[in-house]
Order: C-alpha cells, then sequence, then structure tokens
C-alpha cells in the first residue's frame, strides 16, 4: 500500500516539481546566506572584544601565559592535530577544540595569531587590568599597564596610570591632527609650488624663451618657497618632538616589559571592565573611524576613505561622461536613425557589447586611452614634464573613460525602453499642434523619458563602482599618496591615480603579507560595497516600477 | 516633415484677423527650421560617434594584434665598395656588428681586423693580431650568440683568444664609439695541440671561471680547459690549464661546438653524423646521423641563442634544429627538432639572433632567409646577392651586412614578432631544454637568455574548464528555478523572489571572488566530505520532504496554498545542509582516517591545492545562476497560455505539461539563456582571479587550480612592455575573448527574436 502510493506520487509528477522548487530555495539561500557572513564578519570588527589571559600548557611541555582576543574555534578530528606534530593523547576523544586568538604584539611574537588546543587553555580569566592599545604600527598590543612617563621620567603608575594615559592620548592625538595638517596640505602645497617652477622652467627651456629675466622671476619664487618651507621644518621638528614627549611602559603576557612612545599609539581601551553601553559607543566610533580615516599598516588597519572618495569620485566623473552620450544615441537610434535591418544590427550589438567581459574594456582602455590618446596629450601640452608621463599613464581619468565606454550600452538600452515605451499619441499630438520634431523631442519626449535615464545612469553606476578587473589596468593603485582633489591648482587632479574599494577588498585580502590580520577588514569593506551597490539596484528597480505605473495610466 | 520653412502658411479668410505671414512670424519659423535641422544633425553625429566609439574596440584590438602575424621585412640600402675591400684584403672569416649598429667588425683569414662603419663602409680601425712569427690562420671559433669571444685555430697548433668591445663615450654630445680588442687570455696563443699540427676547427665556450677550447686537426679531438681561480689574499688570478682527453673518433672533423653550460660536445663529420661527448664524464655519448638523405652533406651549422640548439643546414637547402633531450628511460640523446626549407641552394652561413631564438640563413644562390625556431616560422626569403657572400646580423636583428666580392650590402631588417605563430600560440611546442612537445605558458623570467613561453592552450583550457565547472552547478539550479518561478509560483511568491535574483546579479564579482577565496577556499577544504554528502543529500531531503508533506493530513497541507514549496523547503535545506555538513568531521574520522584532503593526496594520489576548479565552480555558479535565471525565467514565462490551457484541458497534469510543452516551446530561450552564461562565466575575470591559484596548467583534477585568459590579462598586462610580444598576445587574448562572448551572446539574441516572433504568431 505504502510502496504503492510512492510510486503514485513520483508518477503525479510531484517529484519534479519539487525538485524545482528546491532550486529557487537553494538559490535565495546561497545569496541570504553569502549576505548574512559578510555582514556579520564585517560589522563584528567593530566591537571592542574581550580579552582572554590563559595559561597554556602543552602535556609535556613547559606552559605560558597568553593574553588575546578570541577569534574562532572549531572542532578538530585527532588525527589531524596530531599530523600537525602536537602531542595529543591517542586514546582521548575522536575530537578537541582549537581556538585562533589574536595575541597581537606582532612586533615581540613575530605573528599576530596563533592556534591553541582549547583543552590545553588552563586557568582562563579576564581580568580588567588587561588592554588593548591599537598602535599604528606593528599591529595591537595586548597587555597591562606599567606606568606612564614624560620626557623619560615616571610621572604615573599603577592604579593612577590608566587616566593619566587616556588624557595623554588626547593631547597626542590633537597634536597629531596638527601635524598631518602641517605635513599634507601646507608642506604639500609647498612641494606642488615647486614642482610646478620646475615644469615651469622647463618649458620656457623647450621653448627656447628662457630669458634671464624669466629665470630671475623664478627663482626669486623658488626662494620665497624655499624659505617658507624652512619656517615649516622647524614647525614640524617641534611638533614631532611633542609627539614623542611621552611614553608608557608596558607589561605582555609572560611578564616582558617593553616602552612605546604615545605618538604611536592610536587608542588605549580595557575591554574587560567596559560596559555594554560604553562598548556600544565605541564601536559606533570605530565604524566612524573605518569610515572616515587614512588606512594604515599597508591597508591592513584603519579606514578606507580613500577608497571611498576614489569611488565616488571616479563614479561621478564616469556618470557625466556616460549620460549625455549615452542618451544621445539612444535618441538617435529610436527618433532619427531609419529602422530597418541596419538599426536592429546595431541594437543587437549594443546589446550584446553589454555582455562582452570587463577584461577586455580594460584592455582597450589601457592600450587605446592611456597609450595612444593619454601618450599624444603628453607631447602636445605636457612636454616639459617629459619622459615623465602626467596623461600617458593609468589615471582616474581614463579609470572614468574605460567604465563610462563599458557602461554607455546600459544606458543606450534602458533609454531606448523608455523612448519606446513613450505612446505614439502622445508624439502625434505634438506634431499635430505644429511643434517641430526637435521641440517635440526636447519638451515632450526627454521629459516623459527622464525617469528611464535616470534608471540608465543609476544602472550604470552600479555597475561601474563594482567592476575592478579593467580598473586594475587603468588606474586603481593599492595605496594613492593623495586624493584626486585638494588645494592645489588645478584642484580635480584627473592625472592621479586613486584607490577603489573593489580594488581594496582584492589587495588587502589576496596580496598584503598579513592576510589574517586583515581579514575583518575586508569583510567590513566588502559589506560596505554591497549596500551601495544594492542600494543603488534597488532605487533603480522601484524607478523602473514607478514608470511601469505612470505609462500604464497613459495607455488608456 | 513639417516643412515650415518654406510653406506659408495660407491664412483661412473667415480668421483674417491673425497674420501667419508677417515678416516676424516667417523669421520666427525659419529659425525653429534651423534649429531642428541643427538637432537633427547634432543627434546623428553624436549618436553615430558613440556607436563608432563602442565599436572602435574591435577594431583597436585587431590593429594591434595584427602586426603579430606580419612577416619581416628587409630594406636594401645602397652598395657600398669601400676601398680598403678593393686591395687585397684576403677572405672574410667573420663578420660582426656592434649593438648600436655603427661599426662592423671583419676578420680576415690574413690575421687581420677591420673596423667599418656600417653606414658609409669607411674603414675606421685596423688591427693586425698577434701571430707569431710564421703562423697562419686556420680556422675560427665563436663563443654562443652575444659575448663577442673569437678564437682562432693557427696553423702552429695553438690558438688565439681575443674579444672585440666597443666603448661609447659622448664628447661634445655626440655619440662616439670607439672600438677595440682585448685578450682575456693573454696575447700569446694558447698551445692546443703540442704536436704543432694546424687547428681546423676551433671552438671555444667560456664562463666566468672557466674557459673550455676545442679544436681539430683531421680526426684528432684536442681539449683544453682554462680555469681562473682569484686569490683571495693577493686579488691576483692565475690560470690553470688542463687536457681533456676525449675517446678519438675516426672520421674526419667538420666542425666542433660546446654547450655554454660544459656539459656536451657536439662534433659533426663529414659523412652527416654528429658525435657527442659528454665532458663531465669524457664519454661518447652517442653518434647521430644528421641527414636521412644520403647525397646531402652538412654546410653550415651554428649553435642558437644559448647554445643549446644547433642548426644544421645542408648542401639541398634545408636548415635542421638539434638539441639534448631526455628520453622517457631517463637517459639525455641528441633530438632531430623540426626543420626549414630555404631553397635548393647548398646554405652556406646561419647566424644566430643574440636576443631571441631566430636565425638567419644565407645560400649560395644569394638568398637570404630569416627564421624563428620555435615558432617554427620562415618570415623572409629573398635574394639579396649573385652567389656566395658572407653575412654579419647585428645585435638587436635589426640591421644585416653581407659581403660579396667587392661590395658591401647593407640591409635594415623590422621583424619585431618572430617568436608568435599560430603553432606557437595554440600547438604543441618543442622548447629547448624540455623532453617532449609541450603546451606552456610562461611570459617572464629572470635570465636573458629565456625564451617567452606563449601557449594560449592552456590558459583557454583553464578558461574552459572554469566555465564547465561553473556551468555544471548553475545550469540545472538556474534553469530548474526559472522553471519554478515562471511556472509554478504563486505570483506573490514570485514578486518576492524575483528582486533577490536581482540582488544577486547585482553583486560585484571581486565580493564572490573575495568570498570564495577567503571564505569557501580554507571552508571547503575543511569539510570536503560534507560538501560532497550535501550533493546527494539535498535532492534526498526534498524528495523526502516532497512525500512527506502529500502524506500529511489536508488539514495541515491545505493551510499553504500551491506555489509555496520552496518557501517549505527552505528550513528543509537548512537542515539538511546544517546536518550534512555537521556530519562531515566525523566522516573524515570514519572514512579518511581524519582528513580527506590528505587522503585525495596521499591515497588517491590527486594534487589537491586549496584554491581549486571546484572552488570557482561554487563561486562562478553563484555568479552566473542569475544570468541564466532571469532570461529562462523570461522564455518560459512568456510561453502562450493558450498551449498550456489546451494541454492542461486534455487532461496531462501539470508537470506533465510542463515538460511535454512549456519546456519543448520554451527550449530555445532556455539554449539562449545557457549560452548567456556561458558567455559570462568565460570572460569572468575577479573570481577565478581571487578563487584559484593561477597557476597555467592543463589538468581537468577538480582539486587543481587553473588560469583563465581573462585572469592572465589582468595579472599580465601591468608588466608588459607597450609593444612587445606578451603585450600584443595579451591584446590577442583579450581580443578572442571580445570576440567569443560577442559572438554567443549575438547568436543567443538572435534565436531569442525567433523565438519571440514564434510567440507572436501563436
Amino acid at each position: 500500500m505504502k510502496k504503492n502510493s510512492l510510486n503514485a506520487w513520483f508518477k503525479s509528477g510531484s517529484p519534479g516539481i519539487w525538485m524545482s522548487g528546491g532550486a529557487v530555495s537553494i538559490a535565495v539561500i546561497m545569496t541570504i546566506g553569502l549576505l548574512l557572513v559578510i555582514a556579520v564578519r564585517g560589522l563584528g570588527h567593530f566591537w571592542p572584544a574581550d580579552l582572554l589571559q590563559a595559561t597554556y600548557a602543552i602535556p609535556g611541555q613547559a606552559s605560558h601565559v597568553v593574553v588575546g582576543e578570541v577569534v574562532q574555534a572549531e572542532e578538530v578530528p585527532l588525527a589531524r592535530l596530531k599530523g600537525a606534530g602536537l602531542p595529543v593523547p591517542d586514546n582521548g576523544p575522536e575530537f578537541m577544540t582549537r581556538e585562533l586568538l589574536k595575541v597581537g604584539n606582532r612586533d615581540i611574537y613575530g605573528a599576530d595569531f596563533t592556534w591553541l588546543v582549547g583543552d590545553w587553555l588552563v586557568d582562563q580569566k579576564k581580568p580588567v587590568e588587561l588592554m588593548t592599545l591599537v598602535r599604528r604600527e606593528w599591529g595591537n598590543f595586548y597587555g597591562t599597564l606599567v606606568s606612564v612617563k614624560e620626557s623619560g621620567k615616571v610621572i604615573a603608575e599603577g592604579e593612577a596610570g590608566w587616566p593619566t594615559l587616556q588624557e595623554r592620548i588626547v593631547r597626542v592625538e590633537d597634536l597629531a591632527k596638527q601635524l598631518s595638517k602641517l605635513e599634507k596640505k601646507d608642506i604639500g602645497a609647498i612641494n606642488h609650488g615647486l614642482e610646478r617652477l620646475r615644469l615651469k622652467t622647463r618649458k620656457l627651456e623647450l621653448e627656447k624663451t628662457l630669458t634671464a629675466e624669466a629665470q630671475a622671476d623664478i627663482d626669486a619664487e623658488r626662494a620665497e618657497l624655499d624659505a617658507k618651507y624652512k619656517g615649516l621644518e622647524s614647525q614640524l621638528l617641534e611638533l614631532h618632538h611633542a609627539v614623542d614627549r611621552d611614553s608608557i611602559v608596558v607589561r605582555e603576557a609572560d611578564g616582558k616589559e617593553i616602552e612605546i612612545s604615545l605618538g604611536k599609539i592610536v587608542h588605549a581601551y580595557q575591554p574587560n571592565g567596559m560596559s555594554v553601553f560604553t562598548k556600544l559607543r565605541m564601536y559606533f566610533a570605530n565604524l566612524w573611524e573605518f569610515l572616515s580615516d587614512d588606512p594604515r599598516e599597508a591597508n591592513t588597519e584603519g579606514g578606507i576613505f580613500p577608497a571611498i572618495f576614489g569611488t565616488v569620485m571616479m563614479t561621478l566623473i564616469m556618470a557625466m561622461i556616460v549620460t549625455p552620450f549615452g542618451v544621445l544615441a539612444a535618441v538617435y537610434l529610436r527618433e532619427y536613425a531609419k529602422q530597418g535591418p541596419l538599426t536592429r544590427v546595431i541594437r543587437i550589438a549594443v546589446n550584446n557589447l553589454a555582455g562582452v567581459p570587463a577584461i577586455v574594456y580594460g584592455v582597450f582602455g589601457l592600450g587605446f586611452f592611456v597609450y595612444v590618446l593619454g601618450g599624444s596629450l603628453d607631447r602636445l601640452f605636457f612636454a616639459e614634464a617629459l619622459p615623465a608621463p602626467t596623461f600617458g599613464t593609468p589615471g582616474l581619468m581614463w579609470a572614468s573613460l574605460t567604465l563610462a565606454i563599458l557602461a554607455v550600452p546600459v544606458v543606450i538600452v534602458a533609454t531606448e525602453e523608455g523612448l519606446a515605451r513613450i505612446p505614439r499619441a502622445v508624439r502625434e499630438g505634438s506634431l499635430a499642434l505644429g511643434a517641430t520634431k526637435a521641440e517635440t523631442l526636447w519638451k515632450v519626449v526627454l521629459p516623459m523619458a527622464s525617469p528611464a535615464m535616470m534608471t540608465g545612469m543609476i544602472l550604470a553606476v552600479a555597475r561601474a563602482a563594482g567592476e575592478v578587473a579593467p580598473l586594475m589596468l587603468v588606474g586603481v593603485v593599492k595605496l594613492a599618496p593623495s586624493l584626486p582633489v585638494d588645494g592645489n591648482y588645478p584642484y580635480l587632479h584627473l592625472d592621479q591615480k586613486i584607490m577603489h574599494l573593489g580594488f581594496h577588498i582584492y589587495d588587502v585580502g589576496f596580496q598584503s603579507p598579513n592576510v589574517e590580520a586583515a581579514r575583518p577588514l575586508v569583510y567590513a569593506t566588502a559589506l560596505l560595497l554591497v549596500m551601495v551597490i544594492a542600494g543603488l539596484n534597488l532605487s533603480a528597480v522601484a524607478i523602473r516600477n514607478h514608470l511601469r505605473e505612470k505609462y500604464k495610466a497613459l495607455d488608456h | 516633415m513639417n516643412d515650415l520653412a518654406n510653406s506659408p502658411m495660407t491664412a483661412n479668410s473667415s480668421s483674417g484677423r491673425i497674420d501667419f505671414n508677417t515678416p516676424e512670424l516667417q523669421r520666427k519659423r525659419r529659425i525653429r527650421a534651423l534649429k531642428d535641422h541643427l538637432a537633427r544633425w547634432y543627434v546623428m553625429i553624436g549618436g553615430l560617434s558613440v556607436l563608432g566609439a563602442i565599436t572602435l574596440i574591435f577594431f583597436y584590438l585587431g590593429y594591434v594584434v595584427f602586426p603579430l602575424f606580419q612577416g619581416a621585412e628587409l630594406t636594401e640600402k645602397k652598395v657600398q665598395s669601400p676601398a680598403w675591400l678593393q686591395q687585397d684584403a684576403g677572405k672574410p672569416l667573420l663578420l660582426a656588428i656592434e649593438e648600436q649598429n655603427q661599426v662592423a667588425m671583419r676578420v680576415s683569414d690574413k690575421g687581420e681586423v677591420i673596423f667599418f662603419a656600417t653606414k658609409s663602409g669607411d674603414e675606421i680601425k685596423r688591427v693586425a693580431l698577434p701571430l707569431p712569427a710564421g703562423a697562419t690562420v686556420a680556422s675560427i671559433g665563436q663563443a654562443q650568440a652575444g659575448n663577442n669571444l673569437v678564437v682562432l685555430g693557427l696553423s702552429n697548433g695553438s690558438a688565439l683568444v681575443f674579444k672585440h668591445s666597443y666603448i661609447v663615450t659622448y664628447p661634445d654630445n655626440h655619440k662616439t664609439i670607439t672600438p677595440g680588442l682585448e685578450y682575456p687570455y693573454g696575447e700569446a696563443p694558447l698551445v692546443i695541440d703540442p704536436q704543432g699540427r694546424a687547428l681546423e676547427h676551433v671552438s671555444l665556450s667560456a664562463t666566468d671561471e672557466t674557459m673550455l677550447l676545442g679544436a681539430s686537426s683531421g680526426s684528432e679531438l684536442l681539449m683544453l680547459s682554462l680555469t681562473s681561480e682569484e686569490n683571495m689574499m693577493t686579488g691576483e688570478t692565475t690560470l690553470t690549464q688542463d687536457r681533456i682527453a676525449l675517446p678519438q673518433i675516426a672520421e674526419p672533423i667538420k666542425a666542433l661546438y660546446i654547450d655554454p653550460r660544459q656539459q656536451w660536445l657536439y662534433v659533426l663529420n663529414g659523412r652527416a653524423q654528429a658525435d657527442v661527448f659528454n665532458l663531465r664524464d669524457r664519454t661518447l655519448n652517442g653518434r647521430y646521423k644528421l641527414l636521412e638523405d644520403a647525397d646531402a652533406e652538412v654546410t653550415a651549422s651554428t649553435q642558437l641563442l644559448g647554445g643549446i640548439s644547433l642548426m644544421i643546414g645542408n648542401s639541398k637547402g634545408g636548415i635542421s634544429q638539434w638539441f639534448m633531450a631526455r628520453d622517457p628511460d631517463g637517459s639525455s640523446r641528441f633530438k632531430h627538432i623540426r626543420d626549414f626549407q630555404q631553397g635548393d641552394s647548398p646554405i652556406v652561413q646561419i647566424n644566430p639572433e643574440e636576443r631571441r631564438k631566430g636565425f638567419v640563413a644565407l645560400d649560395a644562390a644569394g638568398e637570404l632567409g630569416i627564421y624563428h625556431s620555435t615558432a617554427e616560422r620562415t618570415l623572409l626569403v629573398e635574394k639579396i646577392v649573385d652567389g656566395k657572400g658572407a653575412l654579419a646580423l647585428s645585435p638587436r636583428a635589426n640591421r644585416l651586412v653581407v659581403e660579396a666580392g667587392t661590395e658591401l650590402h647593407p640591409l635594415s631588417l623590422k621583424n619585431p614578432h618572430p617568436e608568435v605563430s599560430f603553432s606557437a600560440l595554440w600547438g604543441k611546442v618543442w622548447y629547448e631544454s624540455y623532453d617532449e612537445p609541450k603546451y606552456i605558458w610562461q611570459s617572464t623570467a629572470a635570465n636573458t637568455e629565456f625564451e617567452p613561453k606563449l601557449s594560449l592552450a592552456p590558459l583557454t583550457f583553464g578558461t574552459l574548464k572554469a566555465a564547465f565547472y561553473a556551468m555544471l552547478l548553475a545550469a540545472p539550479l538556474a534553469v530548474a528555478a526559472a522553471i519554478y518561478t515562471a511556472y509554478f509560483m504563486a505570483p506573490r511568491m514570485r514578486r518576492k523572489v524575483k528582486p533577490v535574483i536581482e540582488l544577486m546579479e547585482a553583486l560585484p564579482t571581486v565580493i564572490l571572488g573575495f568570498f570564495a577565496g577567503l571564505f569557501l577556499a580554507p571552508y571547503v577544504e575543511g569539510h570536503l566530505p560534507g560538501i560532497f554528502s550535501l550533493l546527494i543529500l539535498t535532492p534526498l531531503g526534498i524528495l523526502l520532504a516532497g512525500w512527506g508533506w502529500s502524506r500529511l493530513p489536508d488539514s495541515i497541507r491545505l493551510r499553504v496554498p500551491e506555489g509555496w514549496e520552496s518557501l517549505t523547503l527552505i528550513p528543509v535545506i537548512l537542515i539538511v545542509g546544517t546536518f550534512a555538513l555537521g556530519m562531515s568531521p566525523y566522516m573524515e574520522n570514519w572514512f579518511f582516517g581524519g582528513d580527506m584532503r590528505l587522503w585525495i593526496s596521499h591515497d588517491l594520489g590527486i594534487t589537491y591545492d586549496q584554491r581549486n576548479a571546484l572552488i570557482v565552480g561554487l563561486a562562478m555558479g553563484f555568479a552566473v545562476i542569475p544570468n541564466i535565471f532571469s532570461i529562462a525565467e523570461d522564455a518560459v514565462f512568456s510561453v502562450p497560455r493558450s498551449l498550456t490551457l489546451g494541454s492542461l484541458a486534455l487532461g496531462a497534469t501539470t508537470w506533465q505539461t510542463m515538460t511535454r510543452v512549456v519546456i519543448l516551446t520554451a527550449s530555445p530561450g532556455i539554449f539562449s539563456a545557457l549560452m548567456i552564461g556561458m558567455g559570462r562565466a568565460v570572460g569572468e575575470t575577479m573570481i577565478v582571479l581571487m578563487a584559484t591559484g593561477n597557476t597555467p596548467v592543463m589538468e581537468m583534477n577538480l582539486f587543481e587550480g587553473l588560469r583563465t585568459l581573462a585572469a592572465n590579462v589582468a595579472v599580465e598586462m601591468p608588466e608588459s612592455e607597450v609593444g612587445g610580444s606578451h603585450y600584443r598576445v595579451l591584446f590577442l587574448s583579450a581580443l578572442v575573448l571580445l570576440l567569443f562572448t560577442f559572438i554567443m551572446n549575438t547568436l543567443a539574441e538572435l534565436i531569442r527574436q525567433r523565438l519571440r516572433k514564434k510567440y507572436a504568431a501563436l
């Protein structure tokens, strides 16, 4: 009876329906699972984790104290641990836990992370006085504070040390800000001025109009800049001294004491003693720092502001190029070109160009834009800088232009679709009232199609923002020395290389020397990128749906 | 359309109060018409130029790739007959040109070296070599291409080694090249034959420590080794001479060559045979027959750049390449690699290039051939002079000088990309130091004698392998999901599912790649049994859930309407997944000795890379699913309702209608969806870049890495030299990708359009 009904069930075709339904579920689970993993790992990065102190006793070896954050714990078959050369008991349990501990102190231990067997961690506790020092180099430090020094003299010790340290860190932070302003803005401007003078001299030389007079002018200007620099230099020195005035002595897990200058410290906190609210405040502060700060330590720590800025800048310029041109091509194809087999072919070709691998556009951009166009621009207008290329090297402008070429089919297709949706009656009404074709287009058709153009633009931006492969060839670098926009003439530096969120993920996750330490940061960056792109796409979808509703009403 | 400009509006008599033809209004109409015209032109030019700019991609890529397949170009310059050549200058033994193409050198059999300007042919400097009294030059030999060492075999059994060198100076900002001779082993000739017989053939090979000199007199072989040793205390160098005794052969010797690694000595004899000696253990490796044809004989020979290959020219105009390669049993044999044919006149001289594995050959009829060995390319054969001549090729292989009679024929040569040919790109190539022909991609290396190996075959293979595994995952999932969504799913759920899939499509590939490389790869490595059991358990679980559902009492079953199966399956799949992955370590312990990865590489003998094709398949499959899904779903959804309703009305079940009617009708659409998915998988860059180890291997192994065309371009493009062969080959791979995806997409689009027409007819 039961067998029979199973047969009947199979015959009814229900298994097929269930299986195909399962495919949908799998796709949905995969998408949401991926987003969840990225979100959890990315957002977890900013939480000030508790510090664990324990004695690690490998059987048969001397034990030592370890301090660190528990990053990950997993059950591992005994055989695998044995394979790694650990003295595991032969007749123990089938599995043992293995914990990944972030022990920091890279300057002392050599590596930030260490795998430990959980069962051998004894005497685990979380003492309040353990602190985390976020440093500008060598990663985090975990340990306890011994004393605070000013110009080498101890001014606070023990209990009193902590509040003093916090006070001093605020002071150093303030100084560091002044320092960075001085270095980046003032001295940057002087360097920029000197470089411009050098190029001016060279240009005059090339044109053979470098008179003694002009030379004297330039020399005078240079002398002025040099004098300014001298003044700033002494200020700089002073600030450096002030930053290095204070230092602290800290003790790491095994009792070794080292001295760290306060100038090297970004934050200091004692996570074990913090309340949830304090931690929450710190969490958002960290999040803000991540979004607004420059990267540190070969991009593996700190913020990603330059990458965000670069991505935004590049997509903005791309959108500014791609929208008018894409719309123009679409208007031509739909409104002016004679509809026939040729336009059909063009339409198919444009449609398919959207499916051409992005890297092909990168190759084209590098060959044509950078070397051919950029090379000619350099010879014509920037001869004084040669052989150092100005535009004949990958940069912001070429990156934007390459992405524009890549995304223009998207705009054309979307705009054309919008133009096609506009009912004939509207057009004919306008023409019947005596408007010329151009007037109809400008005053009637295009305004009605503007949401479609908007959709096209947003989709183009979304595609461009997520594309990395072509950018690796035409202007994105792992670390750009400065932002493409600053206070020096011409303010927007189209020839500069930029940083990019997508490339940042690739670079930090795969090319950095300390991938393990950078991993949480990569997840956070990825989360940001996903959010931006999902947001853009969803808004494009919303506009499109809105548009459809609107024309439905017009059709009747 | 509205010809405003020329048609005066006829005012209606009844409403004649408004005059439309006042000059002012006419002018306004004219301006409007002008604007209309301008707008038309503006849009037309603008639109066409945008479209033109996009299509520029094709032409530009083609334009960069094209020179790869062009042959060489030879331009003859004015023939020179310099004064020094008219006098009794002796027979030329050696002609050479220096790096800058300004100065050439000629060594004559009179023991005289003349340096002359290549431009005019005028003499610059004349040096008489320090030959001992009474001795004459009997033979000449050169070290491997590019190190300017020359050895002269003398009639008194000794040999003179000298080096021609050129010093570039810039007095008064004017480049001047001063040629000169150096004697690194002393001006006094080295005694090779103690009996004082004339040395008929000489050869040398020099490294920093040791110089080997080989010579022959009749059928007797003589070898001398000079080891220089630097005294640590005084810094003085002392030369130690050592005579090497070799087994003697009976045949008259015609030429001899020493391998630059000083392992092999090749001796060609008069009967078109080569004897190869192993210099390390001083034994005869074997005797090899060089020519099949009994009438032919060896007329010219040389070593290619790097000295590994011997090029042997014969009296029938053929040139063949030989080098030492290992047999499967491990013993080294002198092997015939490939042949070139120039004409039917005997080859008189072969000159190797100093930067590439190319060579030029001159035959007795005065024809010049330009070749590349590994690419098996004959780039040019052209008649240069009448009759015999002597040839010099410049180090950059862009200048030639041929001496014939009392004239010098200077020629300039343009031969930018000889190393690329169809066979080198796509076929198996037998490279030097390899034991058999292979497909290899290896574009750069540290040393200068390295030959770039530019076979696109492993990259294309990697591309297709990655696409294959991706499609293996994506095709069934996406098509099944599309069918369900379009046909069975409740509309309300459909509205929820589609945005999720659209989100999936929008995810940047760099995210998928990083996720695959940093999360999935280590996770899969640690949970291999779980991943594989998922493949079996998930379908089983779904079926079980479906069957269980049908067994449930109606009161529960009817609460969930039809078309919501997917939702009920989500928890089922989650449970199955958790179970399978949770069981993974236990399964490893029970079946695979605790570590499946080790088990795979040890017990099965399969290489396991952490970032392998399986990971790429998973990640790229994920990327391709939404592409296939949305097109396939569209195709299924737009199957006319009349067809399905008809089928259902005739008593078919929904599943029967699905398989027999809907899928059949929509199959072209589904096919085009798969093609577009394939196109996407082939061109994907970031995922493969991050999820594989990027090793260009040709193995179908699921657990091994790969390198695709696209990833290769991304990795190597920034480092390649602009305009070089490597650069152009990378452009070629981009062009291949472009054409492949473009053709795939166009076909898919045409199929879809036909389908749409068909639907419209129904």
